[in-house]
């Protein structure tokens, strides 16, 4: 029997990749362990080892291909006394079977009151946006580094540092062990002492180690010193919910972080707002905790062309007008909402929906305009239900402007349990776009 | 090797600020008797030697960072007794405005960062401090003081690696005054040599008689020039000894009148230095008690200053949270 050699996912979040090079040719004896071809991901280059002992029967996709989903069929080995005209035609009968739950949709809605563009437009994805923010950002001050696990000369485990060794050299870009309690607290003494460091975060399940720093040594100090001691540092990485890793690597901290006074909370949802965001908390002379979603990191969207592109932290984003209800969501959040908006539109229900890209401050004048116009809203988030940054929300829109609800606000939150590994199951934990049509049909009072 | 000079500091500079720091923690402690000083307050009396040996061989511009127990710290380092009795007290013209209380002082222009409350917090810390000196290159050294309570802290082995890793000019300067809280270092440590516990990062240490202010200043000359050299970190293991309790609060139960009293009677590091002024003539009796006049005057005028000095306006609550501009 034939055996297919199928397009590997390299990472929990690959969708697709590029086929970089065959080391093997049509003809080729291969055995298990042989490198055959190497692949390109968006985070990294692998190479691609035989399982299967053969031979090379056909070469299905090309060298130099892009974007090639993952689990498409590449090549065919040929056991002893196969031949490749057989072997063809038992892969046509055949069709990927990637797992739907697995696989978020990447539709990209465009955005409805972004900034108007006044430069060109690149589309670029988040994890380069994040990586132009900090270029940019250290060739203007000498002051700012990066430090962190693999940011060096990994490149970053997630590739979000990308190339900064190469322009900023090793004293600028620095490679820590995994000791997220030291180095964080490393970073706030260089942030005392007048530096601008920039520590990531492999995620920010990690930071638990470092958030006695955080929170204790660079939220309070300004406030413990009377306004004289600084401690400008910005905490950034990968937060919220991965794919497949479980409980222990998928965790919104959000609200743990937005509760705390002395901190600036961002979370991003497009590559543009992750660009302009993290220049602005790079410049704030404030602690800035800024969780970015693995995810998206791989997401393309449109992106001004220009070096100086900010975006002020503590103002949220309507990103589509509407009538008929207020959605508010942040990061990935925003995601679901635009899944979901497609069936409401088909339902003739006309959604605001607001990205908070801030969590502290939270922009309440923006939530309430919109309240005030529609009269209904619902809070999408990814993180636990209790206390969360939905709660807030809800909260803050009864006591601010209750004669405005024509329906008790309502969050549509995951679900209040460790997240689960098993696909079926974590899918189940995540704000679905079902969940969310609910809600927006209950506080709208449709059936 | 620096354009910075070494300070030229006396024994009777020395007398000077171990005096200071004895009679301001007295008055402290008074005033916390009184109830004029609230929460927790960790005096530093039997300790002086330490911080006031290791102040006279550092260097302008060389950083402090320590705990709680931090009142002489910032008396050595030259800020002002008012401003430091003033935050005990809570008031407006304390270091932090009152709001940072005895644990939580800071001077930018004195290089003193902190007065943390957290065991431990202030090594990583104070290895920051280190690691903006050598991005900086400015050949200053940070010094990292911190207890043998906190000795037993994880993120004190972090940063002693990242600090011998990256060779950053720091000097951890363990005061180990034997109880870490009320448990002595015997019940707390698997190994009480504190000196040693950078040899598996191969940071050199070694023990130091803290009550000996001579001692103090010999080590601690040998441990900047280490790392103010490039050769990375130094341990300096104070050995020293706290009259009071851990803070008021504390009774001190744990250990014997006797002990104490030995300590005082024969290792007071204030009685010891007094002895070798008088032994070598420089200053009599009588210019002795011309110091302790300054001394005993400079703090009660700061006790004065500290119960009249108004506390913050309550607007104050909310400010000093976030700084609005970009920096």
């Amino acid at each position: 029997m034939p055996i297919e050699v199928l397009m590997p996912a390299l990472s929990p979040t690959m969708e697709k990749g590029n086929l970089a090079k065959w080391h093997v040719t049509e003809g080729d004896e291969v055995n298990s362990g042989d490198v055959i071809a190497e692949i390109e991901t968006d985070k990294a280059t692998m190479e691609v080892e035989s399982v299967e002992e053969g031979t090379i029967g056909k070469i299905l996709i090309e060298e130099g291909s892009m974007d090639v989903a993952v689990n498409t069929p590449i090549a065919i080995i040929l056991s002893e006394g196969e031949d490749a005209a057989t072997a063809i035609s038992d892969t046509n009968t055949n069709t990927t079977n990637q797992d739907a739950a697995e696989t978020p949709t990447t539709e990209i809605i465009a955005a409805t009151e972004e900034p108007a563009p006044l430069t060109n437009q690149v589309e670029i994805t988040v994890r380069e946006a994040l990586r132009d923010a900090m270029a940019e950002e250290m060739r203007l001050d000498d002051r700012v580094f990066v430090m962190g696990e693999e940011v060096a000369e990994y490149q970053g485990a997630y590739k979000v540092t990308q190339g900064l060794l190469d322009e900023f050299g090793k004293k600028r870009v620095i490679d820590t062990p995994i000791t997220e309690y030291g180095f964080a607290g490393i970073a706030c003494g260089a942030g005392m002492a007048g530096l601008k460091p920039i520590v990531e975060f492999m995620t920010f399940n990690f930071a638990m180690q470092a958030i006695d720093h955080i929170i204790n040594s660079a939220a309070k100090t300004l406030y413990m010193s009377g306004g004289q001691m600084r401690c400008p540092v910005v905490f950034r990485g990968a937060n919220g919910v991965a794919s497949r890793v479980a409980a222990q690597h998928s965790q919104d901290y959000s609200s743990w972080y937005a509760q705390v006074p002395g901190l600036k909370v961002i979370a991003p949802y497009s590559a543009s707002d992750a660009k302009g965001l993290l220049k602005a908390a790079i410049k704030d002379p404030n602690p800035v905790v800024f969780l970015e979603n693995e995810i998206l990191y791989g997401k393309s969207f449109p992106v001004p062309e220009t070096d100086d592109h900010i975006i002020p932290i503590g103002k949220a984003n309507v990103r589509q007008q509407g009538t008929d209800v207020t959605i508010v969501s942040y990061s990935r959040g925003v995601e679901y909402v635009e899944n979901a908006d497609v069936e409401l539109k088909e339902m003739g229900i006309s959604a605001e929906i607001i990205d908070l890209r801030t969590l502290r401050p939270l922009d309440m004048d923006t939530v309430l305009t919109s309240l005030r116009k529609t009269n209904r809203i619902v809070v999408v988030e990814e993180g636990w239900p209790t206390c969360s940054i939905g709660s807030e929300i809800c909260s803050s829109v009864t006591n601010l402007a209750f004669d405005e609800l024509d329906a008790p606000p309502l969050k549509v939150s995951g679900a209040d349990v460790p997240m689960p590994y098993a696909a079926n199951l974590e899918a189940l934990a995540l704000p679905t776009t079902n969940q969310i049509v609910e809600a927006v049909k209950k506080v709208t009072y449709r059936t | 090797m620096s354009s910075k000079s070494q300070k030229s500091v006396s024994k009777k500079d020395l007398y000077r600020d171990m005096l200071l720091i004895r009679r301001f923690e007295e008055k402290a402690g008074q005033l916390y008797g009184m109830g004029h000083i609230g929460g927790f307050c960790h005096l530093y009396i039997g300790q002086e030697a330490v911080v006031t040996g290791m102040n006279a061989v550092m260097i302008e511009g060389d950083q402090v960072i320590t705990g709680y127990r931090d009142h002489g710290h910032m008396l050595v380092a030259g800020m002002d007794p008012n401003g430091v009795m003033a935050e005990l007290t809570g008031r407006v013209d304390g270091y932090s405005r009152g709001k940072g209380g005895s644990m939580h002082m800071f001077s930018v222009e004195k290089h003193f960062y902190g007065g943390h409350g957290i065991v431990g917090a202030q090594v990583p810390l104070g290895t920051g401090l280190a690691f903006a000196n050598k991005y900086r290159e400015n050949n200053n050294v940070s010094l990292a003081y911190f207890g043998d309570g906190a000795a037993n802290q994880g993120q004190v082995y972090e940063s002693f690696n990242m600090a011998k890793l990256w060779n950053l000019p720091v000097v951890y300067v363990i005061e180990n005054n034997r109880y870490g809280m009320g448990t002595s270092i015997e019940r707390a440590s698997s190994t009480t040599d504190l000196s040693q516990r950078g040899l598996s990062f191969d940071i050199p240490g070694i023990q130091v008689d803290g009550m000996d202010v001579d001692a103090v200043m010999e080590a601690g000359r040998k441990a900047l020039d280490h790392a103010r050299s490039g050769k990375g970190p130094f341990i300096l293991e104070m050995i020293t000894y706290r009259y009071r309790g851990h803070s008021m609060s504390d009774p001190a139960k744990y250990r014997s009148r006797d002990e104490v009293n030995e300590m005082r009677q024969d290792h007071d590091p204030i009685t010891t230095l007094k002895e070798k002024i008088l032994d070598d003539g420089d200053i009599d009796e009588d210019g002795l008690k011309q110091i302790d006049a300054e001394i005993r005057k400079i703090v009660n005028e700061a006790a004065e200053f500290a119960q009249t000095a108004p506390e913050p306006d309550p607007s104050e609550l909310y400010t000093d949270i976030l700084l609005e501009e970009t920096a």
